[in-house]
């Protein structure tokens, strides 16, 4: 009896799990699954996996200066503020420290705006910098590893290096304190000193509402070939062409501002979001850096991105193929865009719409509040729960010392 | 990525300037020991930067990569622009730009640098004809794509059937009609049904379309007045209907009259429909610069009345506010009656029946014999061929004229316009368009072509009354325009035969 029974609640048990994955099949019949190099961890659960504790830091690091300036929680780098709130309320925080696996430590560096809205990081070095000093000082977790289990959110230009313009940023290199921190950060590029190994890529913040709010219906044809909206040449910083974006979108319009299939223009048309529904390749050039809120926006309307940047990381690579997904054209091939696009096979075309239209792929680059299943702020989770567990580097031997605490440009030392 | 202008410029001028001329400036910028060779270097930057300002361009630029496009440049697609806008090539062979020397830490090994590059330009930047071409393939493909994933699933071949005849605007009207069909997506038959026998004309017209058509002649010749018209071109339909049933097409029945005009979203909208579909359909009645333009009020009250006139210029099904279907909606003609057109070719507005076809769909099940699934609510067909004369809209076909499904959101989007508008029946028009022989001298004007009288009509008292009018009227207006004309064509007399005589001899060339 007891044994019949048994099956039975087994066989039931069965019935239930398949019929969730005949849901999940019919789902996905018209996407597919994305699956990245690290495997199928798009729809992993963070929870359960890692431990984060929350530096409970003193409000003139973060809630003073988001006072001071509350266009902050509009603008791209947003991230860092809402990571900061995700986490507060999260299941992975925890307030006993001794179990943590990663520390968190919520300083807002790119929340001193101009009048523009551009964030400035001259002073931004100094935060960080008195953070890290509050925390080494009050607690012991960041000296017994030099913060090899802390991460960070730095969202601007480039990361860690504080500076906006290259050079500048390249020649500060990442901030010495933290070449030990796990680093999450926008910037991207292979062989840079501003991208540090282990670092996390994330998306830029695009306000979700914003672009929920311009859906079109899907039957809509898609008749735009090739779509793009923004500045060819910076005529304010580099007026004779060439700097700005390494004069690939300056070659973009030189080739192919008179060829019907490229609709692209300096415009900033109020239907720019239900053209990009309508479109079916739109350009993702750099700019100033590499990275910009348009592949966000490409993946949430189901254009295929075209990315225009040589050596570009992009968000989560590890998790998500995006050779799969977008189109890469180095920037020396710029003149031959209309025929790299047009030689690209129509299944493969085909196919890469149906990996966009994938709804994880879409969460994953987005930052909603309240959180969802599988959104940005999960898959940086899972980003950090992949590093677990630590190596043996991380714990540092008694009396060890690695960072040089004097080390960086001067202006850096002053106290803030 | 925008950055602070002002500070900025200031920064980025001092950068260029540094990459445009060699090392040893870092010393002046730097404010050190004054050598010779600073002051060497700043009397060259003074001079030119005076050159610059004469000519209106950076000057040295020019000078350096005169200079230093010796060295074997990387880049073989760089163009050089005018003397306006030259550019340097990609810095990486020429001269590596001295921030990347001054930083230390740029990796090994990063193939993008930092600094001026070409703006890589190919030699001829225009479309290219054949890339075109592929691209409008895959935006074809991709939207084919589009279509079976979030399109009509199972879509159903649509029988077109158009009531017609030949005559002066049938090319007119049926190339309208011909060229909405070829753009439908669907499977599409088209059933042409031609008052009098077939002729080659309309077969010839047709045939252009590349559709799958049947076109069947049916025994009777168009008459003057629109009322007996209309009769007339119900009775074609159910003749179609007829051979529908005869032939057992399925699909979904549009009725398309050859001078409608049909929104191709009305194609996909029809595929939802079961059995008996209506739709709003729009009149054009109010042409001719009549006034009370767009000042129409919805007057449609939510009651099982059935025909509710109203000054909106549409007839269609109405809803209430839980999309039931309640009742029609039926364009009030009492403004127009008195202007309203009698007879075919007359100059006035030609006004819709109570209820047209165009507005209705069809399932072609309807009317084949012997169909288990028809619905119980649907005549048979020997009782409604009975009295084929009393069928003024496919509503005779149900017993029951509630079970009619509303479409296009309930009637609210006008998916068809209807429209009637014919030259005078005897107007003479060369056959099929085609002018054969070519043209010669014209006779003056003095005998037009066609008489001046109207056509005789079919008498009534009422109308002797309203005719002698119009017949008083027109012979003093054409005879003031033929006055006009002949003076006009006098002058012009000499010119117009010339150029006749040279097309004619340039014809026979």
């Amino acid at each position: 009896m007891r044994n019949r029974r048994w099956v039975i609640s087994v066989l039931l048990y069965f019935a239930f799990c398949s019929t969730i994955e005949a849901f999940k099949f019919h789902k996905t019949q018209q996407t597919e699954r994305i699956s990245g190099s690290a495997g199928d961890v798009l729809e992993d659960d963070p929870f359960g996996r890692l431990k984060v504790f929350v530096y409970e830091l003193p409000s003139k690091y973060n809630k003073k200066i988001l006072q001071k300036d509350p266009r902050c929680l509009n603008h791209m780098f947003a991230a860092e503020i809402f990571m900061h709130r995700f986490l507060m309320s999260s299941p992975v925080r925890t307030l006993n420290p001794e179990e943590a696996d990663w520390f968190y430590t919520p300083v807002y560096t790119t929340c001193d705006l101009t009048p523009n809205g551009l964030p400035l990081p001259f002073k931004s070095p100094r935060i960080m910098r008195s953070a890290i000093q509050l925390i080494s000082s009050n607690w012991p977790y960041w000296n017994r590893t030099e913060g090899a289990d802390h991460f960070f959110i730095v969202p601007h230009d480039f990361g860690a290096c504080f500076h906006y313009l290259e050079e500048k940023a390249i020649e500060r290199g990442i901030l010495r304190l933290l070449q030990r921190a796990t680093l999450v950060q926008t910037f991207g590029q292979r062989y840079h000193v501003c991208l540090k190994g282990g670092s996390i890529i994330i998306p830029p913040y695009a306000p979700p509402q914003k672009m929920q709010s311009h859906l079109i219906p899907p039957t809509t044809p898609r008749s735009i070939f090739v779509y793009f909206r923004g500045l060819f040449y910076d005529v304010g910083n580099d007026p004779e062409g060439g700097y700005y974006a390494r004069g690939a979108r300056a070659s973009v319009w030189e080739n192919f501002k008179d060829n019907p299939l490229f609709d692209i223009s300096t415009e900033h048309p109020t239907t720019y979001y239900e053209d990009m529904q309508r479109a079916i390749f739109c350009l993702c050039p750099l700019g100033w850096a590499p990275w910009s809120p348009r592949l966000v926006e490409a993946v949430v309307f189901g254009c295929i991105p075209v990315i225009i940047a040589d050596d570009i990381v992009l968000p989560f690579a590890d998790a998500i193929p995006w050779e799969d997904i977008g189109v890469f054209v180095a920037e020396k091939d710029v003149p031959k865009l209309d025929t790299i696009l047009t030689s690209i096979p129509i299944e493969e075309i085909l196919r890469k719409q149906r990996l966009l239209a994938n709804p994880s792929m879409k969460q994953a680059m987005l930052f909603p509040q309240p959180s969802q299943p599988w959104d940005a702020f999960h898959q940086i989770l899972n980003g950090l729960a992949r590093k677990l567990p630590h190596g043996n580097g991380v714990f540092l031997r008694a009396g060890e010392k690695i960072l040089n605490w004097t080390a960086g440009p001067v202006g850096d030392l002053k106290p803030w | 990525m925008k950055h602070l202008t002002a500070l900025q410029q200031q920064g980025r001028r001092s950068t260029s300037y540094r990459s445009s001329a060699p090392s040893p400036l870092d010393a002046t910028v730097d404010g050190a020991i004054k050598s010779p060779a600073t002051i060497f270097w700043l009397i060259v930057h003074g001079l030119c930067c005076l050159i610059s300002l004469l000519l209106g361009f950076r000057f040295s630029r020019l000078l350096f990569f005169l200079l230093l496009s010796t060295s074997p440049s990387s880049s073989p697609t760089t163009t050089v622009y005018t003397a306006l806008q030259t550019t340097l090539p990609s810095s990486s062979a020429a001269k590596p730009p001295p921030d990347s020397n001054i930083s230390g830490g740029a990796a090994a090994g990063s193939r993008v640098v930092v600094g001026r590059h070409g703006i890589l330009i190919r030699p001829w930047p225009h479309p290219d004809p054949a890339e075109v071409m592929k691209a409008h393939g895959i935006i074809e493909r991709v939207q084919a794509e589009q279509r079976s994933q979030y399109g009509v699933k199972n879509h159903r071949t649509v029988i077109a059937v158009t009531p017609t005849y030949v005559r002066t605007f049938q090319t007119l009207h049926l190339t309208g009609v011909m060229h909405s069909l070829m753009n439908v997506p669907y499977d599409l038959i088209w059933i042409v049904v031609e008052a009098g026998p077939t002729t080659n004309e309309t077969a010839s017209l047709i045939s252009k379309s590349g559709l799958k058509t049947i076109h069947i002649g049916f025994d009777a010749k168009i008459p003057l007045l629109w009322d007996d018209r209309h009769k007339l071109e119900s009775r074609m339909r159910f003749h179609a209907l007829r051979e529908i049933r005869e032939k057992r097409l399925d699909g979904i029945v549009v009725f398309a009259d050859d001078s409608n005009m049909h929104s191709l979203e009305l194609f996909d909208e029809i595929q939802n429909v079961k059995w008996v579909g209506a739709f709003s359909i729009g009149i054009i009645a109010q042409y001719s610069g009549d006034s009370e333009e767009g000042e129409y009020t919805i007057v449609q009250r939510e009651d099982n009345s059935e025909k509710k006139p109203s000054r909106l210029p549409i007839q269609g099904p109405v809803c209430n506010s839980s999309n039931h279907f309640v009742g029609w909606h039926a364009f009030d003609k009492a403004a127009f009656v008195e202007r309203s057109a009698r007879y075919v070719g007359d100059r006035a507005v030609v006004l819709p029946r109570e209820v047209e076809w165009a507005g209705f769909v069809l399932n072609s099940r309807l009317v084949w014999e012997e169909e288990m699934d028809k619905p119980v609510w649907a005549k048979e067909w020997e009782e409604v061929a009975r009295e084929v004369e009393e069928v003024e809209s496919p509503l005779a076909l149900l017993k029951d004229g509630s079970v009619v499904e509303p479409l296009g959101g309930c009637g609210r989007k006008v998916l068809l316009w209807w429209l009637r508008v014919e030259a005078r029946a005897d107007s003479k028009f060369p056959p099929r368009w085609i002018i054969d022989p070519p043209l010669e001298i014209t006779v003056p004007a003095k005998r037009t072509p066609w008489p001046d009288a109207p056509p005789e009509l079919p008498s009534s008292s009422e109308k002797v009354v309203t005719i002698p009018e119009i017949t008083e009227r027109r012979p003093t207006k054409n005879g003031s325009k033929r006055k006009r004309s002949s003076r006009s064509k006098k002058k012009q007399r000499a010119k117009v035969i010339d150029e006749h005589v040279s097309t004619q001899n340039s014809r026979d060339n």
